[in-house]
């Protein structure tokens, strides 16, 4: 089969593999200099049009360098310096606003001319590259491709280059080039005081991760508690969800149910209606004056005019949404392990009857063990999920009841509703952006963690 | 022992009935409330006093703070245009990674990987610096556009899904297109596109539906321009302090509407994902 792949797949450039430190130090003088005169080996040997195109990209980088770049980075560096300020127009009689720096482009452009720095370097690299190619194929008197094999290639050895660039661009100008520029942000003073266009803010250096950890700040205090409700949400939300969703297509599953087809359905339907459709009407539901309340009212559990605190109560408040969480998750893990469980081999079954274990003692030692064995990855995404699970929260709860010793959070606040707080109603960008970073650490150790001490990581075949 | 079996037969279907009757009542009582005659939000009362179409019929007949036909139109053409590009970035990436072998494939993987673990409205500031920075958030339109690149853009990123079943396709049927002459062009669009229907409609569904359930990046993005809200936002703004009272079944009849189409798709999703996990072609 080698051999017919390479009769078909013409070798347009095998010294392509080299890397560019290699292409740099076997080059010849023209192939080193292309690193720096981008295109220039290939012109030189007459492709003229992938020369002119590395050209073309080299002095396009240079005239924005020169015509804003440069102001850019030094604006990055300093973060702007001219304070919007008042002048007293004497001619008119009125104070005029001067245009100042505003920090946040600073910030934004600089992010930008970064990346499009490290693209130049980048494109650099494969001028070298490409120069070297074709020094190789000439010393070597192969045939030098010419611009059309070019562009074939871009189906052919090329398809990769072709197919990821709009993906990637995509990428890059909507997560890449944000995150970095939100990461930045941890860095600085870009609080509710320090408002662009009106107000400067500067770097801070390690400031804002200092005054979130230190003792006895408002911040700290409310970041502990919000943290260890996030945790403790995230692993009760997955376990009760996975163990009773799993009870549960154990039920559906068993011999003696009749109409399986139709149960099946009844839950299902919960999980197609749009989740916010759900949460929202839940929210609804448990309201002080919604159903769930009338329905204990009319029972004489509670008052007429009373009624329970399902949203207002701190502590009511999460056992409510834990309950919610439930009903929309359970559902979602009947579906996903119905199929797993169908693949449990009956033998093991069997086995353990006529060894006389219960049905608990199956569930535990068999069904469980098998299930998270499969299963963990999934429970992985599904805790990593929780963490960040905003949806839930803020259509329910909101994050409150809001709390007066916390900073600007409520008692069922996660880390991340938090964070939404923080930089859209509060504006503390800086602080929203230290909190992304930190769930980012904990979301990384947790799945790297977790992760490598599962069996389905360690012992690939140990129920095959 | 038979009667043992009887016994612990019927308690496991009461079993289920209770737990489906628990499942199903809050959507019965959507239902049942987007019916309601009597407008105002909360009752003291479950069971509505009369029942009447008006919440449906006037949800097409709103006013300008209301306007959900126009929401709806919003929210399918920002769904069509989003779930072409999106599928499209994400049936390039996975095949890339799952067919073609180049230097940077391990570390885009992992790169893909990390991304994954931000949160992700953690850069939704930034992407709304930026787009402002391009001029799309001037006019309701552009921003409608914005929406789009939004909910597009990153897409590349979500390839684990179709990677995975385009490993499934034998290699060797890509190898006979080779040898009969096929680019590596002609090998994705002529042979693995057709044979990856069921992925396809999962990619595509999944992206749909997107724009039908996202409620914090529509919101940020659109402020406070009602006429182009989308459905959640919409839905989301009947149930504010200033409104509650008016829309209240409205906003019932509101959620039965959408969820019926998105219930649809949903279902065939399921399908799909089956097919799509038990892979290709056995071979």
């Amino acid at each position: 089969m080698g051999i017919f792949k390479k009769k078909i797949q013409p070798v347009y450039s095998k010294p392509g593999d080299a890397s560019v430190s290699q292409a740099f130090k076997n080059g010849n003088a023209m192939t080193k200099l292309s690193f720096f005169v981008f295109g220039l080996g290939n012109i030189a040997n007459r492709q003229i049009v992938r020369g002119l195109i590395f050209l073309a990209i080299e002095i396009a980088y240079f005239i924005y360098l020169v015509s804003f770049g440069i102001g850019a980075l030094g604006d990055f560096i300093t973060l702007g310096t001219v304070e919007q300020g008042q002048v007293y127009n004497e001619a008119l009689g009125i104070y005029e606003y001067s245009a100042g720096d505003d920090s946040m482009l600073c910030l934004l452009y600089g992010v930008i001319t970064l990346v499009l720095t490290a693209a130049a370097v980048f494109v650099g690299c494969m001028s070298g590259k490409s120069a070297y190619c074709t020094q190789f194929r000439k010393e070597k008197g192969m045939s030098i491709p010419s611009f059309k094999d070019d562009i074939r290639s871009l189906t052919e050895e090329n398809l990769h280059a072709f197919l990821l660039a709009f993906p990637i661009f995509g990428i890059l100008c909507f997560t890449i080039v944000p995150l970095i520029f939100m990461i930045l942000i941890a860095f600085t003073s870009y609080d509710h005081e320090h408002q662009p266009p009106g107000n400067l803010f500067t770097w801070v250096g390690l400031e804002n991760f200092k005054s979130m950890f230190s003792q006895g700040s408002k911040l700290a205090a409310t970041f502990w508690p919000v943290l260890s409700w996030t945790l403790i949400w995230a692993v009760v939300a997955t376990v009760t969800c996975y163990i009773l969703g799993l009870l549960l297509a154990l039920l559906i599953n068993r011999k003696g149910t009749r109409a399986k087809g139709f149960w099946r359905f009844m839950f299902v339907l919960s999980v197609a209606v749009p989740q916010f459709v759900t949460l929202l009407s839940m929210r609804t539901i448990f309201n002080a004056n919604g159903p769930v309340n009338v329905l204990f009212r009319e029972f004489g559990m509670i008052g007429a005019t009373e009624s329970i605190p399902f949203f207002t109560n701190p502590l009511y408040a999460k056992i409510t949404i834990i309950c919610i969480n439930i009903w929309i998750g359970v559902p979602f893990t009947m579906l996903s392990t119905t199929g797993i469980l169908q693949n449990i081999p009956g033998e093991l079954y069997e086995a353990a009857k006529i060894d006389g274990a219960s049905a608990p003692t199956i569930f535990r030692k068999i069904t469980l063990p098998y299930m998270l064995f499969v299963m963990t990855p999934n429970l992985i995404t599904s805790f990593t999920g929780n963490i960040n699970n905003f949806n839930v929260i803020f259509l329910l709860s909101g994050g409150g009841p809001d709390s007066l010793d916390y900073y600007y959070a409520g008692k069922t606040d996660l880390l991340v509703t938090w964070l939404y707080r923080l930089t859209i109603t509060q504006k503390d960008y800086n602080l929203g952006a230290v909190i992304g970073i930190l769930v980012f650490i904990i979301l990384a150790t947790v799945s790297l963690l977790t992760y490598r001490r599962t069996g389905s990581y360690k012992d690939e075949g140990a129920f095959q | 022992m038979r009667a043992k079996r009887i016994i612990t037969d019927t308690a496991c279907h009461i079993l289920l009935a209770i737990l489906s009757f628990i499942w199903v009542l809050p959507i019965f009582y959507v239902v049942l409330t987007s019916f309601r005659e009597e407008s105002g939000s909360y009752k003291s009362y479950i069971w509505p006093r009369g029942f009447t179409l008006d919440n449906y019929i006037n949800l097409f007949h709103g006013n300008n703070n209301v306007n959900f036909s126009r929401w709806f139109m919003n929210t399918l053409i920002i769904a069509i245009f989003s779930t072409l590009l999106s599928a499209f970035f994400v049936l390039c990436v996975s095949y890339v990674m799952s067919r073609l072998r180049f230097k940077m494939r391990k570390t885009f993987m992992n790169i893909a990987l990390v991304l994954g673990m931000f949160p992700g409205f953690m850069s939704m500031i930034a992407v709304y610096y930026i787009l402002k920075g391009l001029g799309l958030l001037e006019t309701g339109v552009l921003k409608q556009v914005a929406l789009v690149l939004v909910y597009s853009g990153g897409a590349g990123l979500g390839f684990y899904m179709a990677k995975g079943f385009f490993d499934t396709i034998p290699k060797t049927i890509d190898e006979a297109a080779y040898i009969d002459g096929a680019t590596k062009w002609d090998t994705f669009v002529k042979i693995t596109v057709p044979l990856s229907k069921p992925i396809i409609t999962y990619t595509l569904i999944t992206a749909f539906m997107g724009p039908w359930v996202d409620y914090i990046f529509a919101k940020v993005i659109m402020g406070n321009e009602t006429p182009y809200y989308t459905i959640a936002i919409g839905l989301w703004t009947m149930l504010e302090q200033e409104y509650v009272e008016y829309y209240y079944t409205q906003f019932y009849a509101g959620c039965v509407i959408i969820s019926i189409p998105i219930a649809i798709l949903f279902l065939l999703t399921q399908k799909c994902y089956v097919e799509g996990v038990s892979g290709a072609v056995k071979g």
